[in-house]
């Protein structure tokens, strides 16, 4: 594979060449389009280069932490460089990162339909989007935020530095995110094409729609949330302030009542997308289709009820703490569900390590660690002493970039030919994937030891037993920056000189790959038919083109 | 002027042959349109009430925690002008629900009337919660830390004394109720600026409301709490009135003014519409802004039927 990929072999896939990229020219045809994958494009860019900002200030953050003592920030330097880490990386990245650019990209087609139903709306959500980055940026030219990404009262009615700028920013990217998720859910419900039933939709539609419901019922109340602190920093409003009488602790309820379906928001399409690739690169039908997608609305509704269990040292009663606790445990139910069903369908499988494929095993290994470590964070006893430590730090991590940020690469790997209609280098792809699997280990497992020994989070400087893990911490972050740019040279590299990709390079059954890559402007020349998208016997590989091509269709075209 | 262009050039390229004018390329049918429509329109009524439910949740933990505060503070509210508002946009949302009619059966000169009479209705709400906000902004009873009332409560302003006032046992049987409509302006502020750096002995609003209130979901204090007969009657010679009275004024204006902020979108998106039904654009084929639009009226007059009896009405 690695041979083929690197020769360049126009494929005369495209019918009339006409497609979504070529359709209209100039760059007003892109910033006023209403093509969902445009908008997706653009979201797409827009997110990497959030996500190139949020990792230069986590590079900074861990050169910081290399040695004890100062090294490159000073301490409040060092507050504002995690705070903006969190919050860029949390509001600007992972929450859109793959419903609003992929999932914007691949819904409608997957989906059978032309578009999104409200194709205006979904630019209005992408300009939210920018404005909101742009708030962003703002606070970081004005001063930076030093609060955490929690924006937890009292200190921040108190501090000095700019909130007023982050929470409106964040309230902005909540309006973009609502947009997206009501979009979704209407044209999941609206637009499924005859024949285009529920149970026949792809495992991902199924946890983008779970996605569009967290994000459609929980945003507002984070909504509200942040006007609240707004107004209570304006006009001293006294709701979230002691020292008027008010109560910091309902500001942590209203916070987390919203963040922590967010990070369901974060992990459930990407669970949609593991879903997609492991049944793909296993050449196998998906293994337990309605408990994947049940489990998907599962943890949706489960995911509302538990976001007390990061109040466990807040001074809640008991009795609260015992129950959200139960709850806790009982989400690890439908992640463990999704998790064997993803093992049983490789079992037997005939498997290729494509890239995204890497990433998907990547995922399931990491997200294994980090689900299995949440269940020391759930259990009373043991949160009392691992809270706001490493510990904390290194399970998020797993799960929200081992999980999601891996999907989001292979996603991204994965969907690539189809967005650009060019092929990456497989050899340069696996050997990022590695060195990501590698890096984000040295990173963050030692986090878990200097956690548990009790390394508190958030802090500038360390005490000499805590030196050992935090070198080989910012070792290992150096070893994923590099795999990044790695990533970015060759993905680079591909727009210009890739293979030209043909209409289905992995053999998969989803409706996307019925069209040409790039998708024409409408999608579709003709409506698909609609069939068990996991069904792979209708399919053989050609060597003419390296890609698969209907049974039917071989001696047409060879 | 791009989206234009591009929108036309969509539904040329698509190649359907005949659309009906309103019909986007990317539906099916008007039908299929309408049903998107609207159920996107229900969706973002969801966001709403649940972004005021965050409001409604707060008020819930304090009206639970702190009754004794609710007690006495609504009565700084007048209920006249209340009960008035919510009159108002009842009637307000019976013209609009009769103006969807009137689109759908293509009553033109209806439309347009019951339209203007429904923005008149948010125009006449607007001004009366406008009275309402300037009496209170005049006379101190503003959240936080700008609280600092001028009057008592009950005192709305225009010498009315009002029936509800001796209900309660709460003010009158403290206030003496006969001349002390507006109280020596010097007394209460001393008192308010105080209240954060309350004196170590008895009940700390300033830590205490924090931890302890959260931590214990205690059995609900006797209406009128423990704060109101504990140190700070004698204290600042004060009676009558609990601690953090300001805390009620943060709620009713966070409420009413994210309320008020929704009437006007709302009239703003009538205005919208009543300038396109004036243009003669909708008809039986085609009414679906007015009827988003008369959905989002209705949740707005919807919140403030809550709020009117959860603010107004305490007993």
């Amino acid at each position: 594979m690695t041979t083929i990929s690197s020769s360049y072999d126009p494929v005369p896939e495209l019918a009339h060449g006409n497609n979504y990229l070529t359709h209209t020219r100039g760059v007003l045809s892109w910033l006023f389009t209403l093509d969902h994958k445009r908008i997706g494009v653009m979201y797409l860019v827009g997110i990497l280069g959030s996500f190139f900002l949020g990792g230069v200030f986590a590079v900074l953050v861990r050169t910081e932490l290399l040695f004890q003592g100062e090294q490159v920030l000073t301490d409040d330097q060092y507050n504002q460089m995690f705070t903006l880490h969190g919050a860029v990386m949390t509001f600007l990245v992972i929450i859109p990162g793959i419903p609003a650019a992929l999932g914007n990209f691949v819904l409608p087609i997957m989906l059978g339909a032309k578009d999104v139903a409200f194709p205006r709306l979904n630019l209005a959500s992408f300009y939210l989007w920018t404005l909101g980055a742009i708030f962003f940026l703002a606070v970081l030219a004005s001063g930076g935020l030093d609060t955490g990404w929690t924006f937890y009262t009292p200190y921040s009615i108190e501090t000095n530095t700019a909130v007023i700028g982050a929470t409106a920013g964040a309230f902005i990217l909540g309006f973009s995110s609502i947009l997206t998720g009501m979009n979704f859910i209407v044209s999941i419900h609206q637009l499924r094409p005859p024949g285009m039933t529920w149970f026949k939709m792809p495992l991902f539609l199924w946890a983008l729609y779970a996605t569009a419901i967290i994000q459609v019922l929980a945003t507002p109340v984070l909504a509200i949330t942040l006007l609240l602190l707004i107004a209570e920093r304006t006009f001293q409003v006294g709701i979230f302030d002691p020292k008027l009488g008010g109560d910091p602790v309902l500001y942590q309820h209203f916070f987390w009542f919203y963040s922590h379906p967010a990070v369901y928001i974060m992990i459930l399409p990407a669970m949609g997308v593991i879903s997609e690739l492991v049944s793909v690169f296993s050449r196998k039908h998906i293994f337990g289709y309605r408990f994947i997608a049940y489990s998907s609305i599962a943890i949706a509704l489960f995911g509302f009820l538990v976001w007390g269990h990061h109040m466990f040292t807040s001074g809640q009663s008991n009795m609260m703490n015992m129950i959200f606790s139960a709850l806790t445990f009982s989400v690890s139910i439908p992640s463990a569900i999704k998790v064997f069903n993803w093992l049983a369908t490789m079992y037997k499988g005939s498997i290729s390590l494509a890239t995204p494929m890497c990433y998907a095993l990547i995922f399931i290994f990491l997200f294994g660690i980090g689900g299995l470590t949440g269940l020391f964070l759930t259990t009373l006893a043991t949160d009392i002493q691992l809270h706001d430590t490493y510990f904390v730090v290194a399970h998020f991590h797993y799960v929200m970039m081992g999980g999601t940020m891996i999907a989001f690469f292979g996603a991204l790997h994965y969907w690539w030919p189809k967005m650009t209609g060019r092929m990456y280098s497989e050899m340069w792809g696996r050997l990022a994937a590695f060195l990501v699997f590698v890096g984000f280990n040295t990173t963050f497992f030692p986090q878990f030891v200097a956690g548990s020994q009790g390394m508190p989070r958030r802090y500038a400087d360390y005490k000499e037993m805590y030196a050992g893990y935090h070198f080989v911490s910012s070792i290992g972050s150096y070893i994923m920056a590099v795999a990044f740019v790695i990533m970015a040279c060759y993905l680079l590299h591909s727009l210009f000189r890739g293979r030209k990709a043909p209409a289905n390079p992995w053999g998969a059954n989803t409706l996307e790959w019925h069209c040409s890559s790039p998708p024409p402007h409408q999608n579709f020349d003709e409506q698909p038919a609609v069939g068990d998208c996991y069904d792979y016997s209708g399919l053989e590989y050609d060597t003419a083109t390296d890609s698969y091509v209907p049974k039917s269709r071989t001696a047409v075209t060879t | 002027m791009a989206e234009e262009t591009l929108t036309t050039a969509q539904s040329h390229g698509h190649g359907h042959g005949e659309h009906p004018p309103h019909l986007a390329h990317h539906f099916e049918s008007p039908g299929q349109q309408f049903d998107a429509c609207k159920f996107g329109m229900w969706i973002f009524l969801c966001t709403e009430v649940l972004m005021f439910s965050g409001l409604f949740c707060a008020y819930a933990v304090y009206r639970a925690n702190h009754p004794e505060i609710f007690l006495y503070a609504h009565k700084y509210l007048d209920t006249n002008l209340g009960a008035i508002n919510t009159a108002v946009l009842i009637c307000s949302s019976f013209t609009m629900a009769w103006a969807v009619r009137a689109a759908q059966k293509g009553q033109q000169g209806l439309l347009i009337g019951l339209l203007a009479l429904t923005l008149l209705g948010g125009f006449g709400f607007l001004g009366i919660k406008y009275i309402e906000y300037e009496h209170k902004f005049h006379k101190g009873l503003l959240p936080g830390a700008q609280y600092n009332p001028t009057v008592t409560p009950g005192d709305h302003g225009n010498g009315d004394k009002h029936a509800e006032m001796g209900d309660h046992e709460l003010i009158t049987s403290e206030h003496d109720a006969g001349n002390a409509h507006t109280a020596p302006p010097g007394a209460a502020p001393a008192r308010h600026d105080e209240e954060p750096a309350v004196a170590p002995t008895g009940v700390k609003p300033t830590e205490q409301t924090g931890l302890e209130k959260t931590t214990l979901p205690q059995a609900a204090p006797p209406p009128a709490g423990r704060s109101m007969e504990h140190d700070h009657a004698h204290e600042h010679g004060m009676t009558g009135r609990p601690n953090n009275v300001h805390l009620f004024f943060g709620i009713y204006f966070a409420m009413t003014g994210l309320h008020g902020i929704h009437v006007l979108a709302g009239m703003a998106f009538i205005a919208w519409v009543l300038k396109r039904s004036i243009a003669g654009e909708f008809g039986p084929e085609y009414f679906t802004p007015v009827d988003l639009v008369g959905l989002y009226w209705h949740l707005v007059d919807l919140i403030w039927i809550f709020l009117f009896p959860l603010l107004y009405l305490i007993h």
